[in-house]
């Protein structure tokens, strides 16, 4: 493996004393897709939302164990600066519904208050909108609501937001889920096209998907990883039988 | 068989009619309070009914100019006073669905809402009548910006708690503090219903006579001291009807009019609010 991104060892998590996740070690290699995947429960979206801390915003969570981004602890950092190391994209495209698609891609900066002269965010604005394959698409009415466009366009909106930042890891919480099988196609063409440049760990319960564009996966079954490797070995020969109960389809 | 599908047709008739009839009959009481007012006030009303004070007894003429400055400037003090206790308030049981304290505050706002208007002005008398020594336009300012907050509150809590949540999570993920979070998304989110309720209890306090009876307690001349007794198109309308001379009586109907003119106004800028401004999620 190259360089580790992210790295998670012995970590758990517990909703109102109830453990959802149990013990999961596992790290995810750079410029790499690592998908997250099992049946609905496993625990996936709980874990990625453990990624960057979001899961505080339920009351009575706790996690135990360590989890490292860079080498540095995400659990002694502030969670404001850690969020910003990290992108995150949701299962329901959601744009800011009062900005315009500019403003969209540099919320991360304007909402936070930092300035910068009109030249800079200009060029991070066409720079993420390319690297989201949005920018042929929508260059010409920059200035219109970003909920105007279609769902897969609101959806590769938020990612440019989120590449905008210029994120260490990019979170995919189940991105096509609520789309049409033809913006999932453009999706799922777009992740492979930003693995050059940058991690991302992806949340799916579609098979076909994890194996269609994850260079490593981890398969979580009622909050224990069960597996975790390279995509291709696991799907074709998988080490542990729930894992191959699962990828032929008699469970989840 | 037949026949009793008859029968049932015939009754679903009656219904519908009754319906429609009933639905008629409560338009009525309305729409004779504006034909009334509007042929008794149109008559009195002219330029110099606006720009001119009322005149002592025995000299007829004069205007009621000093009671429109008196409304403008109790509904600028009272918005004043509950815009930022009524959406913080709003904001806060918005976030908090549950808890001691949130429930409190909630029962507060419905008890707050059913109090008689004449109760909240013999409050204000007590905390600020009293103290200064003086009826004044602050007083009758407190006095309506309590009225005006239960209205405020609850549809500002209405509003955000219609927010998609997944908007709250777009701006935490980006690493946005909490409180721009709310500031710069949430409530730009809802400003539409915001804007709406404050409007709609602009409205309601606009013709309030009742709580300014012993704060604002009525001028008949021009003042722009808070501190002072300030006049009102109610408190106007409530002195000139109770006197026993005709002029003044349709000076009463003119200042009416007017009143009814401004609240209908503001409940209609209210609903163009809140279908122009609508965000789109």
């Amino acid at each position: 493996m190259e360089g580790t991104i992210l790295r998670t060892e012995d970590f758990s998590a517990y909703y109102n004393n109830n453990q959802v996740l149990k013990n999961i070690t596992f790290s995810t290699p750079k410029n790499l897709v690592t998908a997250l995947m099992g049946p609905s429960g496993c625990g996936k979206t709980t874990l990625i939302r453990c990624v960057n801390r979001m899961h505080e915003l339920i009351p009575d969570a706790k996690v135990s164990g360590k989890m490292y981004l860079m080498d540095k602890d995400i659990y002694s950092m502030e969670p404001i600066v850690l969020r910003r190391k990290i992108g995150m994209v949701f299962q329901k495209p959601n744009p800011f519904p009062t900005m315009n698609i500019y403003n969209n891609v540099i919320a991360g900066y304007k909402l936070n208050g930092i300035k910068m002269p009109r030249d800079n965010s200009d060029a991070i604005v066409e720079q993420s909108l390319k690297s989201a394959g949005l920018w042929n698409e929508v260059k010409d009415f920059l200035y219109r609501k970003g909920t105007f466009l279609s769902g897969g366009q609101q959806q590769r909106l938020c990612i440019a937001r989120a590449l905008a930042m210029k994120p260490e890891i990019l979170l995919l919480d189940e991105p096509t889920s609520a789309l049409d099988p033809k913006s999932t196609a453009h999706i799922e063409e777009l992740i492979v096209e930003l693995k050059k440049t940058q991690t991302m760990l992806l949340v799916t319960h579609n098979i076909a998907q994890a194996a269609r564009i994850s260079d490593y996966t981890a398969f979580l079954y009622l909050g224990e990883l069960i597996e975790f490797g390279p995509t291709e070995k696991m799907f074709t020969v998988p080490k542990d039988r729930r894992t191959e109960e699962y990828l032929t389809g008699k469970f989840g | 068989m037949e026949r009793q599908v008859q029968f049932r047709l015939i009754k679903n008739g009656v219904f519908k009619i009754l319906v429609v009839l009933l639905a008629v009959i409560c338009l009525i009481p309305l729409l004779l309070i504006l034909y009334y007012i509007t042929k008794n006030g149109i008559a009195v009303i002219n330029w110099d009914f606006f720009t001119q004070l009322p005149r002592p007894i025995g000299e007829s003429g004069g205007g009621i100019f000093n009671s429109i400055i008196g409304t403008i400037i109790l509904i600028i003090l009272s918005s004043i006073i509950s815009v930022p206790f009524g959406i913080a308030t709003g904001i806060y049981l918005s976030e908090n669905k549950e808890g001691k304290l949130p429930n409190t505050a909630r029962l507060c706002v419905v008890v707050l809402q059913g109090t008689p208007s004449i109760v909240l002005g013999i409050i204000a008398y007590i905390w600020v009548v009293v103290p200064f020594k003086s009826f004044s336009a602050l007083s009758g300012g407190i006095a309506l910006s309590i009225m005006m907050l239960p209205v405020i509150i609850k549809t500002t809590e209405e509003t955000l708690k219609l927010i998609p949540y997944n908007l709250k999570e777009a701006s935490l993920a980006l690493g946005v503090p909490y409180y721009r979070t709310i500031l710069k998304v949430i409530l730009p989110a809802g400003i539409n219903g915001i804007l709406t309720g404050f409007l709609l209890s602009v409205a309601r306090i606009t013709g309030e006579t009742a709580p300014l009876l012993f704060t604002a307690f009525g001028n008949q001349f021009m003042n722009f001291n808070f501190l002072k007794p300030i006049d009102s198109l109610p408190y106007r309308i409530f002195f000139y009807a109770m006197s026993p001379y005709p002029e003044w009586h349709a000076f009463a109907w003119g200042a009416s009019f007017i009143l009814v003119i401004i609240v209908l106004g503001f409940n209609l800028i209210a609903r163009g609010i809140s279908a122009k401004w609508k965000v789109q999620f």
